[in-house]
């Protein structure tokens, strides 16, 4: 049976691994190669990599870094930030990443989902939407780290980027984001049942719990979390044994 | 050494990669002759079937693949790689594949969320050398909208269950497929990788 899936996810700023909360105040935490072979160990499924500066030079730090990873870990993982064109998802699988993350050149450019898709293949081409809620269960997308409201609907925005070509969603909520009271169930829910390609909840993870809430039948297929791995709040061996116990399907036998 | 077919397909660094760590050389060709060269052949791929099926084509490397798995080489096809050694695929049409394992290539039911992404367990049909040392219900990492049916039954090894069965591991004979990445299923895909490279002779 498929197995839920658990994402470790680490920001890369100028080399280093960091954790914003709510994107601001980021302080370092580790190296990114060292912090992908730890979590490959632990059982991870997945990593993601956001490069959240992404000016020339320092992308090309950012690229030798997915180089090493790739040749450390066998294990699948996607790459985000400052992807703007084909040729940038080009060079990060090149490197040796397995999907890339689009979130804001998407929004401003929704044909590069579908060129993407046609060149590289739908299942490399992950649409991530940073969603905030502005009324009661109405949620608007948001660009450039939460900065900037485009007044689009999440719902209709995620089920846009299926028809273009998007492989699977990462649905980050920006007010659950950092408070580590839970995943926004309601906004992940809804995007889960408004389309047919797998569900990356983000944003919001505090507690073992919160991943058996999210991890139910039809809502989300993989959770996303940084800080409370990288702070050892919850070891990822630890968690999988909790989803076990609930009758959530993991893989156990990395 | 193991000549990986270098046309155009996504990431192809983590197999060369995972290959390197267990001690085998590879290198990333197009070049006829270096594929006749080769010791083992692995086809990756992701993207689209018919794209693949061109960008082979065009770089006049169907009759060398042919050729090769015919002679009795050690042939890997990767996800889209193993869609490719069939005849014939429904994605954006019918077109045809490289013929050299009897199936169609057909899209996944809607009923379960397609792509199929993430580890899924791999089912026992019949013991072989590809599977060696495999423990039971070991995970594997999918990634795929597309599966072989119609196949040959003799020649499937391994199968997952995703909206119902999906072969896994097919292979006939020097010619293996798998439709998930070894080179990304942990210490499972690079035992199996291993149990590939013990094929050449």
């Amino acid at each position: 049976m498929l197995a839920k899936r658990i994402i470790p996810c680490l920001d890369v700023d100028q080399g280093r691994v960091v954790k914003g909360k709510k994107f601001k105040n980021i302080q370092d935490v580790a190296d990114p190669v060292e912090i992908a072979k730890r979590y490959n160990n632990e059982g991870a499924d997945e990593l993601v990599f956001y490069d959240i500066t992404a000016s020339n030079e320092e992308r090309n730090i950012f690229l030798d870094i997915v180089e090493k990873v790739a040749a450390e870990i066998a294990i699948p993982f996607t790459v985000g930030g400052g992807i703007r064109t084909l040729d940038d998802i080009h060079n990060v699988l090149r490197a040796g990443a397995d999907k890339v993350s689009i979130n804001s050149s998407a929004v401003k450019d929704p044909q590069l989902i579908k060129r993407a898709a046609k060149r590289f293949g739908t299942q490399c081409i992950v649409l991530s939407i940073d969603a905030k809620e502005i009324e009661s269960n109405k949620w608007n997308v948001f660009i450039h780290g939460g900065r900037k409201n485009t007044y689009r609907d999440a719902i209709d925005w995620a089920m846009a980027g299926e028809k273009l070509g998007a492989g699977e969603i990462v649905v980050n909520s920006i007010d659950a984001d950092g408070e580590k009271n839970g995943y926004h169930y309601n906004l992940t829910k809804k995007i889960a049942d408004a389309v047919n390609i797998p569900i990356v909840a983000s944003g919001g993870a505090g507690s073992m719990e919160h991943f058996v809430q999210i991890l139910q039948p039809n809502i989300a297929d993989a959770a996303l979390a940084a800080s409370v791995f990288h702070y050892d709040e919850i070891s990822i061996p630890a968690l999988k044994d909790a989803l076990a116990n609930q009758n959530i399907v993991v893989r156990r036998n990395p | 050494m193991i000549a990986i077919i270098d046309y155009g397909a996504g990431n192809i660094k983590s197999l060369q990669f995972a290959l390197t760590k267990l001690g085998y050389e590879s290198y990333l060709t197009t070049d006829q002759g270096e594929i006749r060269n080769s010791n083992a052949i692995i086809l990756p791929g992701v993207g689209a079937f018919e794209d693949a099926m061109t960008a082979l084509h065009k770089a006049d490397l169907v009759e060398v693949i042919k050729d090769e798995a015919n002679n009795e080489k050690p042939l890997l096809g990767i996800c889209l790689g193993m869609q490719l050694l069939y005849e014939t695929s429904n994605e954006d049409g019918l077109s045809n594949g490289l013929g050299l394992l009897n199936g169609h290539i057909e899209r996944i039911n809607n009923c379960v969320k397609v792509p199929h992404m993430g580890w899924n367990t791999l089912s026992l049909h019949r013991d072989s050398t590809i599977t060696y040392q495999l423990p039971s219900e070991a995970y594997v990492y999918f990634v795929h909208s597309y599966f072989a049916t119609n196949i040959n039954e003799s020649e499937l090894i391994s199968s997952t269950n995703y909206g119902g069965l999906i072969p896994a591991i097919v292979r006939k004979n020097n010619i293996i497929g798998m439709q998930f990445h070894p080179e990304k299923s942990g210490s499972t895909g690079l035992q199996l990788l291993k149990n590939f490279g013990e094929m050449i002779s």
